[in-house]
C-alpha cells in the first residue's frame, strides 16, 4: 500500500464522478455525483497526509482538512436538496435538462 | 510480497469503485443511493486502514447516515414517474470522452512524477482533537458558523410562499 494506490483511486472516483455529472438528467444524482468527486479528493488528502514525506505537523493538517471538506460538503448538500425541493415544487421536475428558463 | 493491508486495500478500492459504478450507471435512482452509501462506507475502511480512526467514524456518521437518509427524503419528495426507468441526457459520449481524458491525464501525470514518501504515519483522535482546537479554532468555528447559515437558508427556501406562494 503507497501513495501511488490512493492517488491512482482518486484519480478514476474523480472521473466516474464527472462523467455522472456531464451524464445523468435528475439533479439528485448529480448531486450525488458531486458528492463522489469530493470523496475522491478525501481519498487524494488522506493519501498525502499519511505517506507523504513532510513535516509531522502537515499529517495531522490533512485530516483537519478533510474535516473541514465534509463540513462544507453537509452545508452544500443541504442547500442544494432545499433547492431541489424548491425546484420540483414550482416547475415539477428535477430533470435539469427541462429546466431552462434562463434560455434566450 | 503482498501483506493483509494491501490486500484489503484493494478490496475496498473494489467496493468504492462498484459503488460509484452503480452511482452513474443504475437505471434506478434508489440502487444509485445504494451504491453511494457503499462508496461512503468503502472510504470509511479507508481511512481505517490508514489509522484515521476518528474521520472514519465521521464519514459513517454524516456521509453514511445524514447524507444518504438525506437524499432518499429528496427523491421520495421529488417523485419522479419514472424513477425505475430514468434516461440520461444525450451526452453519454461527450461525458465519457471527458472523463477519460481527464482520467488518462491525471494518471500519467501520477505515474510521472515521483513523490518522496514515508513509512505510513496515522494521527491518533487525541493528537488531531488538540490540533483542531488549538492551531484550527477560529476556522472551526467560522465552520460551525457556515452549517448553522446554509441550514437557516434551507429551511426558508423551502419555507417561502408555503400557503399562497
Amino acid at each position: 500500500m503507497e501513495l501511488i494506490h490512493f492517488q491512482l483511486l482518486a484519480a478514476i472516483l474523480f472521473s466516474v464522478g464527472l462523467y455522472g455529472v456531464l451524464a445523468r438528467r435528475s439533479a439528485v444524482l448529480i448531486l450525488m455525483s458531486i458528492e463522489l468527486m469530493l470523496n475522491a479528493v478525501n481519498i487524494n488528502i488522506i493519501g498525502f497526509a499519511s505517506y507523504g514525506n513532510f513535516a509531522s505537523s502537515f499529517s495531522s493538517f490533512g485530516q483537519v482538512l478533510i474535516v473541514f471538506v465534509i463540513t462544507i460538503a453537509a452545508a452544500e448538500l443541504a442547500l442544494a436538496i432545499a433547492i431541489i425541493l424548491r425546484l420540483y415544487r414550482n416547475r415539477n421536475t428535477v430533470n435539469v435538462d427541462e429546466i431552462d428558463i434562463l434560455k434566450g | 510480497m503482498i501483506d493483509l493491508s494491501e490486500i484489503l486495500f484493494y478490496l475496498v478500492a473494489a467496493l468504492i469503485l462498484f459503488g460509484a459504478a452503480g452511482v452513474v450507471l443504475s437505471r434506478n435512482i434508489v440502487y444509485a443511493a445504494v451504491g453511494l452509501l457503499l462508496t461512503m462506507l468503502g472510504t470509511a475502511g479507508l481511512f481505517i486502514l490508514v489509522f484515521a480512526e476518528f474521520l472514519a467514524l465521521v464519514q459513517v456518521l454524516i456521509y453514511g447516515g445524514a447524507v444518504v437518509v438525506l437524499i432518499l427524503f429528496a427523491i421520495m419528495l421529488t417523485r419522479i414517474d419514472d424513477f425505475r426507468n430514468l434516461t440520461d441526457n444525450g451526452q453519454q459520449l461527450v461525458a465519457g470522452l471527458v472523463s477519460i481524458i481527464v482520467v488518462v491525464t491525471l494518471i500519467a501525470s501520477i505515474l510521472t512524477t515521483s513523490i518522496e514518501q514515508t513509512l505510513l504515519s496515522g494521527v491518533g483522535i487525541q493528537e488531531l482533537g488538540i490540533v483542531l482546537f488549538s492551531d484550527w479554532a477560529i476556522p472551526f468555528e467560522i465552520a460551525s458558523l457556515v452549517l448553522l447559515i446554509a441550514l437557516i437558508g434551507s429551511v426558508v427556501l423551502v419555507k417561502r410562499g408555503e400557503g399562497g406562494d
